[in-house]
């Protein structure tokens, strides 16, 4: 134990309450409202009646308040501190947002209302498409994805559908390294065999490694741009025109859009479809704090493959295309319950429209600007894993740490005690030791700087040779470091009544 | 280890007539950290040289391991299940993988023997 964990009486650390397990604080028959006794009346369970204990703790209303209210302090959120988890797009989300969507004519609303009582939706739908479109400079959009997953999904079924129309599926999806972990497990789901592409020594994709994995058989290539080394792919047009050439379909993984936007058109680029994390670039909740979405545009090649329902503009005000047939011959089914994530897409069109186009390209120059100016203020005492510039995060690697003794783990570890959530850690996989840091347009200079000055320290320090500071890293969490080993290799995945409990019964 | 041969994924294959034993080596368990977690091939499954055969689960990242040679899956070690650790504790010994029947022993020509893959890995560092 570290010299400074002074033990309390209580367990608590100062305000820092301790909190055990709502099932630990079980006192039988309490209960948050006091009922009278019950009537007798006639028993008529026909023996059905519950025999044993329910086997739900028994709390006042008091304990359960401070039970969720203590835990809520444990917890770290965009909304307590900067979070700078790369690949991931931790961003402020604006109230607006939140107000715009509760307002009650979109609050309310139903998916089963009837399409003439909802045309201000599909308006809304329609026109958040409309943006969706041209930013990305695509001719059609699929909505109805629920998250980025999803969206690629929807991309390769489209892709698959296309091939199938030709008569052959065909067999491989060209996946490079640097891709999202996602990408290869949607290509397998849809049925192909995924054929890896290694990185090259600049973080990219190895162009001669792709070209020389071409072939008839290839039915698309998934490709993450910028990629998760936070790098731009400068060969995505050759990428494109070769994948053209033998009759294949370009996917875009657009989850680092919010790189580009207002700046790169992906439709100029030659992809056929893309995903959009409507989380990741126009703000809406994330990590359980909302629903995901990820509408999908898609290249002419592909647009008549989208999933339906889809919302349509007709003469007489806007309707929705349910069904195969019509506007949907060639659709390849429904993918999700209903229309999307309405409250998503609210949210991202308040944020659109707040923004507009010029705001919307700030914000991307700006989430470069911050990755860069992280990069060009710690490049001295941390290895970046690349030469910049990059785009909207930052990757080291942990040479900077060799013969220190402290490890990656260990560095995200001491973060915490600094009052940061780490930044995303041995991922991508391509990079030893991976530190992978995006900071985001939403936080100013000042609150940057902070944050590099206390990794610049950490820095110095593991330099120093002071390895059991950050071996016993947090120190000053409610709990300490959690053996994620024997986490992972024997689970306790549910709370179990003491065994004394269960013998007295 | 003289007869143990090495790919640049890190697999090892150790040769008894026309059965191999395939394992990770010492670098791939010290790189991999803590093994949580292994998946096995079933026995009788024809594996190829450089496709897919089992998947090694650490702390860190999950890992494909690859064939070293292609045969067929004559006996899994099943004790991996229980006993993960034993990748870390035993690369070479009790933590081998699986065991093939060669279906072309001259595949192994291409392999690194360990002075070759010694060196390898002191080039990756």
């Amino acid at each position: 134990m570290a010299g400074n964990a002074k033990q309390t009486h209580s367990g608590h650390r100062g305000l820092d309450m301790d909190e055990p397990l709502i099932f630990e604080q079980d006192a039988p028959g309490r209960t948050g409202v006091d009922l009278a006794e019950p009537p007798a009346v006639q028993d008529r369970l026909g023996g059905l009646a519950r025999r044993g204990p329910v086997g739900l703790p028994g709390l006042s209303e008091p304990q359960v308040v401070r039970h969720f209210a203590r835990l809520s302090r444990m917890n770290y959120a965009i909304d307590t501190g900067l979070y700078p988890l790369g690949s991931c797009t931790m961003k402020h989300n604006p109230r607006l947002n939140e107000k715009v969507a509760r307002l009650p004519g979109l609050g309310d609303l139903h998916p089963m209302q009837p399409e003439e009582t909802v045309q201000g939706a599909f308006e809304l739908i329609d026109t958040l498409a409309h943006w969706i479109k041209t930013l990305t400079g695509m001719p059609a959009v699929a909505m109805s994805p629920a998250a980025g997953a999803h969206g690629e999904l929807c991309g390769l079924m489209c892709i698959r559908a296309a091939h199938e129309a030709k008569g052959n599926p065909r067999a491989r999806v060209l996946v490079p390294e640097s891709a999202h972990g996602t990408n290869p497990a949607t290509a397998a789901m849809c049925g192909y065999t995924v054929d890896a592409i290694p990185a090259d020594d600049r973080g990219r994709v190895d162009l001669a490694a792709f070209e020389a994995k071409l072939g008839d058989d290839v039915a698309g290539v998934m490709l993450t741009n910028p990629n998760t080394c936070g790098l731009f792919e400068n060969d995505i047009v050759k990428v494109a025109d070769r994948i053209h050439e033998i009759g294949g379909y370009f996917y875009a993984d657009g989850a680092n859009f919010n790189a580009i936007v207002g700046r790169v058109r992906p439709g100029d680029l030659g992809i056929d479809a893309m995903h959009l994390n409507l989380h990741k670039t126009f703000s809406t909740p994330h990590g359980g704090g909302g629903p995901g979405s990820g509408p999908v545009v898609l290249s002419e090649a592909l647009a008549p493959y989208a999933p339906v329902p889809f919302v349509v503009h007709g003469p007489d005000g806007f309707r929705l295309a349910e069904h195969a047939g019509g506007d949907a011959a060639k659709t390849f089914g429904r993918m999700k319950g209903f229309h999307g994530q309405m409250g998503m897409f609210i949210r991202a069109l308040s944020y659109m429209l707040s923004h507009g186009s010029d705001g919307l390209r700030q914000v991307a120059e700006d989430a470069v600007l911050n990755a860069n100016y992280v990069l060009a203020r710690l490049q001295d005492v941390m290895s970046p894993a690349y030469p910049g510039p990059c785009m909207h995060e930052v990757l080291f690697d942990d040479h900077f740490l060799k013969d220190t003794g402290v490890s990656t783990l260990d560095f995200a570890k001491a973060m915490i005690d600094e009052g940061y959530h780490p930044m995303t850690v041995y991922f991508p996989l391509i990079v030893h030791g991976a530190m992978l840091v995006e900071p985001t347009e939403t936080e100013s200079k000042d609150s940057v700087d902070r944050f590099i000055d206390s990794l610049r320290y950490l820095a110095e320090k593991a330099k120093s040779g002071d390895t059991a500071f950050f071996e016993q890293a947090p120190e000053l969490t409610p709990r300490r470091r959690l053996d994620e080993t024997r986490a992972a290799r024997s689970p306790v995945l549910r709370w179990q009544p003491p065994p004394a409990a269960d013998a007295a019964e | 280890m003289s007869g143990t041969k090495f790919t640049e994924d890190h697999e090892w294959i150790s040769v008894d007539g026309d059965v191999g034993t395939v394992g990770i080596s010492d670098y791939a368990q010290e790189q991999l950290g803590d093994v949580v977690f292994v998946e096995l091939p079933e026995v009788g499954r024809q594996l190829e040289k450089g496709g897919e055969a089992a998947v090694v689960e650490s702390v860190k990242a999950a890992s494909e391991i690859y064939a070293p040679a292609s045969g067929e899956v004559t006996e899994i070690n099943d004790s991996l299940e229980d006993a993960p650790a034993t990748v870390n504790q035993s690369p070479f010994g009790d933590g081998w993988f699986f065991k093939i029947k060669l279906s072309d022993p001259d595949e192994l020509d291409a392999l690194m023997d360990e002075a070759a893959y010694k060196s390898f890995v002191e080039g990756l560092e």
